[in-house]
């Protein structure tokens, strides 16, 4: 005789969406990856996050203001002449985007994956990998919001953002607040020590200094231009520029669409890669 | 025995790694409100089987059902009928203690209204109500064990999996944890337990299978295994580390078995006194010497000719 089960609150949750596709990898609850992130937060260094908000502003202050003064006025896309401060003001907005989702996405990612086995005991719950996924990844985003949020409250104060587009600047950073969350813990699923993970940082410091954040991408040559721009941190620079100097035209939208084919490829992967981790 | 309802069913069960079959064609079933165990070595496939009936792993062969159910198709369905204490606690390090119950539940989808009445009854469940606040960490090991079961226990599972549940606990917080076992089994819950302690197989398990390299060596009650597969009473004779052999060869014929050890040679019999006063007539002077009853330890070395914690 086959048992007939006890319908609990748990059981009749999950009965009830296994009647959805793709209920096997997705329960319709990243949410609660946020919930535990924010009881997990309570107890963190507050210093180590302010300190990855500050770095940029650093930037800012130290290039915009300083060497600003030496350099002089600089030209949008259309030949108008802006500050200096003005100019890589954008480009650090989405470098504070980046930054945020990064810290999250790819070291904290690796130390719950290796050490704490937090998914783990998630995925043994009705929970499905592309929860855990895309829950940890929204949780990473947030950091990254976070960052560019307060960004913005310094810059346009300074009158650095002189237009109505500028406001777009924010959904923008979350797109690519998202994108570098679900990169980054694609990628960090896929590593297996520390030095490999080193390697992250390694590509991230010249993404940062040539990707048209303090001079623009013209000044290279032909094909390490067309590198550079693959990258996904100038997409993040020339999307934000536009907006926050109000010089917009169709490649915004390649922006966006790039942007988009990140952060799903980036779900795809890590949904795998959980599965093949601790699923097998 | 029948009339019982089976809730995990195996038939020719299989789990291979590339080409390394850690489960190899085992069959079993488990009873609703049976203390049901799993015992054998490190490597004999437990933990596997364990990862299979917990659907996170699925199976290279065979057939398997879980409360009716198919645990390839129907996994996060399986999963909210199932508790889960894995063999290392995995507690969540950066939460509180009553926060890693909490949050384990909202995993399940179950509403805070309700959860936070559960916690706290699971923390009274677990004696942890005092150490609500404390970091997860900072609880002894005795507890930490304590916490994990609660844990599993969150979702009101009718099937709790404990994979080698008192390991590494000081023998206090082994009864402790026991008595917490007993009295979930008395209310009806259907216990599976992994473990390669003989005491606790005894202790806990209502039915239990022998599992070496994969395969099931011996299935049914301790009493009956011991039975089946050993004396009454074991007589444990030590005489030096080179000199076990030797004696052994002139301790040929007395009692049922002998079972020589690299530091001490078993002698198997009805009646141990007797045979002990027999070995000392006989002018062998054992260094040390013991009767004791047999255990499922006798058992597994009967079956393969290894002790369980190699």
């Amino acid at each position: 005789m086959i048992a007939n089960a006890v319908i609990t609150q748990a059981v009749a949750l999950a009965e009830k969406r296994a009647q959805k596709r793709g209920s096997g990898v997705y329960a319709g609850r990243a949410t609660v990856l946020i919930e535990r992130g924010l009881y997990a937060a309570k107890s963190s260094n507050w210093l180590v996050i302010l300190s990855g908000f500050v770095e940029p502003v650093l930037y800012l202050m130290a290039f915009g203001f300083g060497i600003g003064q030496l350099i002089g006025d600089m030209q949008d896309g259309n030949g108008n002449p802006v500050s200096y401060a003005a100019y890589i003001a954008p480009a650090l907005l989405a470098t504070s985007a980046m930054n945020g989702a990064i810290y999250d996405a790819t070291w904290n990612v690796f130390f719950k994956m290796h050490f704490g086995k937090i998914y783990q005991v998630m995925l043994s719950s009705s929970l499905g990998p592309l929860d855990v996924a895309l829950g940890e990844i929204a949780w990473a985003l947030l950091r990254g919001l976070t960052y560019s949020l307060g960004f913005m409250a310094i810059v346009v104060p300074l009158g650095l953002v002189t237009n109505w587009w500028g406001i777009l600047a924010i959904p923008a950073a979350t797109l690519i607040a998202f994108a570098f969350a679900s990169l980054g813990m694609a990628v960090t699923s896929y590593m297996k020590n520390f030095q490999q993970m080193n390697w992250i940082n390694f590509f991230l410091l010249p993404m940062f200094l040539f990707s048209g954040t303090f001079f623009p991408v013209s000044v290279y040559p032909e094909w390490i231009q067309m590198i550079v721009k693959a990258l996904p941190l100038w997409q993040g620079v020339d999307l934000v520029r536009s907006l926050m100097l109000g010089v917009l035209d169709i490649g915004v939208l390649w922006h966006v669409l790039y942007f988009v084919v990140l952060i799903v490829g980036g779900l795809w992967f890590t949904t795998t890669r959980l599965r093949a981790l601790f699923m097998r | 025995m029948d009339n019982r309802e089976v809730v995990i069913r195996a038939r020719g069960l299989k789990k291979t790694y590339k080409d390394f079959a850690a489960v190899d064609g085992v069959d079993f079933d488990v009873y609703r409100g049976e203390a049901f165990g799993l015992l054998g070595p490190n490597g004999a496939g437990k933990s596997t089987t364990m990862k299979m009936i917990s659907s996170v792993s699925q199976r290279t062969d065979g057939e398997l059902t879980i409360l009716g159910k198919e645990p390839n198709t129907q996994g996060p369905e399986i999963r909210a009928h199932l508790g889960v204490v894995p063999q290392k606690d995995l507690l969540d390090r950066e939460l509180k203690v009553w926060e890693n119950l909490f949050t384990y539940g909202r995993y399940f989808g179950l509403s805070r209204k309700w959860l936070k009445t559960k916690v706290d009854e699971l923390l009274e469940f677990a004696q942890l109500t005092e150490k609500r606040n404390s970091k997860a960490d900072d609880l002894s090991g005795g507890m930490q064990r304590r916490l994990a079961i609660a844990r599993g226990l969150v979702n009101e599972p009718e099937i709790l999996l404990l994979d080698e549940p008192t390991t590494g606990l000081d023998p206090q917080a082994r009864h402790i944890l026991w008595d917490r076992l007993f009295r979930l089994k008395e209310q009806g819950v259907t216990l599976v337990i992994t473990t390669h302690y003989m005491d606790e197989a005894e202790q806990l398990c209502d039915r239990l299978i022998v599992m070496d390299k994969g395969k099931i060596m011996a299935e049914g009650s301790p009493a009956s295994l011991i039975k089946e597969y050993s004396s009454k009473e074991v007589v444990e004779v030590r005489f030096g580390t080179d000199k076990n052999e030797s004696a052994a060869k002139q301790l040929e014929g007395l009692g049922d078995r002998i079972e020589v050890l690299p530091d001490r040679i078993l002698l198997y019999t009805e009646k141990g006194e007797e045979l002990l006063a027999k070995i000392v007539d006989s002018g062998l002077n054992p260094i040390t010497s013991l009767v004791r009853r047999s255990s499922l330890e006798d058992v597994f070395l009967r079956l393969t000719g290894r002790t369980l914690v190699d």
